[in-house]
Parts: C-alpha cells; sequence; structure tokens
C-alpha cells in the first residue's frame, strides 16, 4: 500500500468536514501512515469468497405499525440549539442574494 | 460497622428492607463519599445531588404507604456521560455537545428510574467513548482509585473508577471494542458485556454501531447481574435490540461450574501480555479445575487480526455517526461563521479533540473511493473470520478464559503519543466485539498492589453462564474483597 500523503490528508479531511492546522496536518499524515502500516497484514489474509459481516446479530428488517405516535415538543428540541427562530435552525448563508 | 458506601448494593437493599437505613441515609453516605474522594478520582462529570435526594426521598415515601420496591429501590447509581438523562448535561467528554441538555432518557436511563435506582451523577469517558484510559477526556482526566498516577483505563474510566472508589456500588459503561472489561480490570471491579442487542442502545450517543453495548459495572459478580437484570430487555426504539428472553440472572448463581469445559487460547497470551498478567490467568485456570471445570489450551489464529480489523471498522462507523456534529441543532457551534461550510469546519475543528479527530480521518480514509474495497471490504470480510472462528472455540467449550488485557494499569501519559501504543490495549477484548458475543472481566490478582482481569467469554445470549462460572471463582477466591486504600 502506498503512503498517504500530505495532500491525501487534505483531501480526506475535506471529505469529513474537518479544518485542520499545518501542525495537525503533519501529525495526522503521521500518525495514519502509522496505523497503516501497521494494519497492512489484513491484506496479506486470503479472504476469497468470504462474506463480509457488517453485523454481529443476523438480522432482516423489522416492521413496526405503522401507527400514527406522538413525537417530543419542537421546542424542546429548538431551546438546544445554537440559534432557533419560530420553527427553524438558523445558519449562516448558505445562497448568494 | 462498615460505612454504608462500602456496602454491596444487595446489602445496602437488606437494610433498607429491614428498615435499618433510609434510602435518603444511603445517598447521602454515597455523596457525601463523592465529595470527599471525587476531587482526587476525578471519576464524575456532573454530580447530580438534588436528582439523587429527591429520587430517594421517594423510595422512603413508597416504603411508608407500604408501596412494593422494586429491585434497585434506594440504590445509587453513576451513568457513564453518553448515555441520554433528560433535562441532564449529557457531553460524552467532549467540547462539541457544550451544555446539552437531551430532551429525552435513554431506554437503559428509563429502565434504571424505573426500577428504583438513585442517580448520583454522570461519568467521565475517552471523548465519544474513543480510547483506553480516559486520557482522551476533552473535560480532564480521571485518575485510578488503587494508584492515582495510573489511568484507570477506558472509555468508561469513569464507571469503573466510581464503583472502585465506593463512590456508588452500580454503574453502567458501553463498551465498543473493551470499554467496560479493560477500565474494570485496570480498576479492580467486576465489568460485563453484554452480547450485542441484549441491552437496548436508544439514547445512548452512537460511536460504532456495530458494535456498541451497554452493560454494567459493581464490585461482585451477584451485584453485576442485579443490574444486568435491570439492564436487559427487548426494546422497540431499538431495531438491533433482540428480542429474547431474560433470564433471572441471580438465580443463575448456582456456584456449580462441574463438568464445565474452558478453552484457553494461546493467543491472547501471547502479544505482549505481561508475565504477571499470565501467571495469574493460569492459575485462574487451576482454580476453575479445582471447581470441577476441564480446561484445554486452544488455537484461534484469526485473534490477532481482529485489533486491525476493528480499528477499520468502528472508525469507519464512527466519521458516519460524528457527521452530525455541525453546529446546527445542539451543542458547540464556532464564532467563525462567514459561511455555512466554514461554520462546520470551524465547529468540529474546535469541539473534537485530537483522536476523535484522527479516527474520524482514518474512517473516512477507509470508507472514501479508491480505497473502500481494500480497507473497509476487506475488514468487514476479516471480520467474519474472527466471528466464525469464536463460534467454533464456542460450540466446543462453553467458555473461553483469557487476560482482559496485556498489563495492569500503567502511568499517566505513557501511552499517549505512539498512536499504536494505546489501541493495543484492546487486544485481547476486541475479538469479542467483533463477534458480537457477551464477556466478563473479573478481578483475578495483583501486581505490585494494581488489579489483573481475567475475561471469560461466553456464547451469545449465555450471560447467564458467564455470570455463574465467574461466581463460582470469585466464591473460590478473595480478590474482590480488597480495596484501593482511597
Amino acid at each position: 500500500m502506498p503512503r498517504l500523503s500530505i495532500e491525501e490528508v487534505e483531501h480526506v479531511a475535506w471529505l469529513a468536514r474537518l479544518r485542520l492546522s499545518e501542525a495537525e496536518k503533519q501529525r495526522l499524515t503521521g500518525d495514519l501512515n502509522t496505523i497503516l502500516a501497521h494494519f497492512e497484514r489484513l491484506q496479506q489474509l486470503d479472504t476469497t469468497g468470504v462474506e463480509g459481516t457488517s453485523h454481529a446479530v443476523p438480522m432482516s428488517n423489522r416492521y413496526r405499525d405503522d401507527e400514527p405516535r406522538p413525537s417530543l415538543p419542537r421546542e424542546e428540541f429548538l431551546r438546544e440549539a445554537p440559534d432557533a427562530r419560530d420553527a427553524f435552525f438558523v445558519v449562516p448563508r448558505i445562497v448568494e442574494t | 460497622m462498615s460505612q454504608l458506601y462500602e456496602l454491596s448494593a444487595r446489602e445496602l437493599r437488606e437494610r433498607i428492607d429491614r428498615g435499618e437505613v433510609s434510602c435518603q441515609e444511603v445517598a447521602e453516605a454515597h455523596l457525601r463519599r463523592c465529595e470527599a474522594v471525587d476531587p482526587h478520582v476525578c471519576a464524575f462529570v456532573t454530580l447530580t445531588p438534588e436528582v439523587a435526594l429527591a429520587q430517594a426521598r421517594r423510595w422512603d415515601e413508597a416504603r411508608a404507604r407500604g408501596e412494593p420496591m422494586p429491585p434497585l429501590a434506594g440504590i445509587p447509581v453513576a451513568l457513564k456521560d453518553n448515555f441520554c438523562t433528560r433535562g441532564i448535561r449529557t457531553t460524552c467528554s467532549s467540547k462539541i455537545l457544550g451544555d446539552w441538555r437531551p430532551p429525552y432518557d435513554a431506554t437503559a436511563t428509563e429502565l434504571i428510574h424505573a426500577a428504583g435506582g438513585v442517580l448520583v451523577g454522570k461519568t467521565n469517558l475517552d471523548e465519544f467513548a474513543m480510547g483506553s484510559s480516559t486520557e482522551n477526556s476533552g473535560l480532564f482526566i480521571t485518575h485510578n482509585p488503587w494508584n492515582l498516577d495510573r489511568v484507570p483505563g477506558g472509555s468508561s474510566g469513569g464507571s469503573a473508577a466510581a464503583v472502585a472508589a465506593r463512590m456508588v456500588p452500580l454503574a453502567t459503561g458501553s463498551d465498543t471494542g473493551g470499554s467496560i472489561r479493560q477500565p474494570a480490570a485496570l480498576c479492580g471491579v467486576v465489568g460485563l458485556k453484554p452480547t450485542y442487542g441484549r441491552v437496548s442502545r436508544y439514547g445512548l450517543v452512537a460511536f460504532a454501531s456495530s458494535l456498541d453495548q451497554i452493560g454494567p459495572f459493581a464490585r461482585d459478580v451477584a451485584d453485576t447481574a442485579l443490574l444486568l437484570n435491570t439492564l436487559a430487555r427487548h426494546d422497540p426504539r431499538d431495531n438491533t435490540s433482540v428480542p429474547v428472553e431474560t433470564p433471572d440472572y441471580l438465580a443463575a448463581l448456582t456456584g456449580d461450574i462441574r463438568g464445565l469445559r474452558i478453552g484457553a487460547p494461546r493467543e491472547y497470551f501471547a502479544q505482549g501480555v505481561d508475565e504477571t498478567v499470565k501467571a495469574a490467568v493460569y492459575a485462574a485456570l487451576d482454580v476453575f479445575r479445582d471447581l470441577g471445570a476441564k480446561y484445554e489450551e486452544i488455537s484461534t489464529p484469526y485473534a490477532e487480526y481482529a485489533l486491525p480489523c476493528y480499528y477499520i471498522i468502528a472508525p469507519a462507523e464512527a466519521s458516519s455517526n460524528l457527521a452530525r456534529y455541525d453546529g446546527v441543532r445542539y451543542g458547540l457551534r464556532s464564532r467563525h461563521e462567514a459561511d455555512v461550510i466554514s461554520m462546520f469546519e470551524w465547529t468540529r475543528d474546535e469541539g473534537f479533540g485530537r483522536e476523535v479527530k484522527q479516527r474520524i480521518m482514518l474512517g473516512t480514509y477507509a470508507l472514501s473511493a479508491g480505497y473502500y474495497e481494500a480497507w473497509y471490504g476487506k475488514a468487514l470480510q476479516v471480520r467474519t473470520l474472527v466471528k466464525r472462528e469464536m463460534e467454533q472455540a464456542l460450540e466446543k467449550y462453553d467458555v473461553l478464559v483469557t487476560p482482559t488485557g496485556p498489563s495492569v494499569a500503567f502511568p499517566i501519559g505513557e501511552k499517549t503519543d505512539d498512536p499504536m501504543a494505546m489501541k493495543l490495549q484492546d487486544v485481547c477484548t476486541i475479538p469479542v466485539s467483533m463477534a458480537g458475543t457477551c464477556a466478563i472481566s473479573v478481578p483475578c490478582g495483583f501486581q505490585d498492589g494494581l488489579p489483573i482481569g481475567l475475561q471469560i467469554i461466553g456464547r451469545p445470549f449465555e450471560e447467564a453462564t458467564l455470570l455463574r462460572v465467574a461466581h463460582a471463582y470469585e466464591q473460590a477466591t478473595e480478590w474482590h474483597k480488597r480495596g484501593p486504600a482511597i
């Protein structure tokens, strides 16, 4: 496996919406390469034809009855918002006018 | 006479039932103990004395009226601070949640309240449960009650330390890769990770959803069974909660393990496990043999691949779960908010600590285009091999016995620089998490005054067997009777 470059770290940080300082980028590049080098042995295992396990307990979809139930009051959620007005969460402008 | 805070939950309950002590006196004794020792241990993020006293008085009144007293009535309990508590700050020990007050209770919180548990407070953890020492808490470090210069383990370090330091007889934790069992071992208490699906995760702040599971801490096996009796319930609000019957775990403690077949997988005794730890676990195997069980050394060669496998899967799930922290709906919002994208990025920069950022990066990378198959896809396949191997071992043996971790509690600061050093703490606990089955850690010895943990692994949904085996061991040994000097 090729080593992760600092440009790739920047790209992954962008995907994850993480703003990283220069020092953090440097350190994370080193840390991630150390970790991935340690995990390289996963690649040596032959897993041909092995199905992946995404859940510990085999389960299919379960459905509940489609009955209306009350949800928690909107005000209780809006009370925790950093900025809220009327029935809305307020965020910085998204669209230029 | 022993101090009230030294008693087990069952002993407290007997005294309450006999009218020798009130629930209020029990609550006050534990709150005073917290005031006396928590400034040194730092187990609690939030203490809730008003809640505790109000709940205690309510059960005293119920008793005076002759009403039935549920199993935990008047018993002080601490919750790990990733359990939602309605109206009570829930931080996950992360700055990004700020002073968030959940508008609802986790199912586990509700069940404990309904069973009469008295909430003493919320305990410290590695931020979002990511870590093995509680040093990754975004708030402060918790100290091991046996030696304040050492870590309590993690991520449920606050709960383990609170129980060990006699601040509460019972506490809850969550275990994704060892976060109940490893701190239980390092603090010399009992900690049980139930089978995935046994306890509802509704209202447990998500870290890695295919692995997270809630479980109890206590100072002996019977108290652990008592709390599991309350927690283990099918819950329609968690679709991964499995509708299986809950036995009475206290009734499982028969003391009889004659004929029990034990497998001791040799891979768990390699990989940098301290000699003293190995010796303590081998000595425990002899105790089991003397009690009428049989043990054999076995080999589980895939177990050593569980750790890298876990550290791909858990961060991948975490990177997705933690995408919700964006400064819009709750918790922290950065003041840098020129536009919405930079507001997200600044909020996550200011709110998340170093380990959480590292895991989000690792997980996002493992899921990103071009690397998905090589890392995430591969890890899911290896998980199948690890799980299958454990299932096969548990077909032949009733339980597997291993060390809980490679060493006793290590000094604060010792493993924080190398990104792999801390992760290797989880080498013995992670295979169980990958298989989704249950395991318990019980004290099995000491090295330089620090506790050693014994891990017993059971078949899926056979927590009763684990508790029976652990209890038989406990009855034959004295380790659980020791407490830290604090």
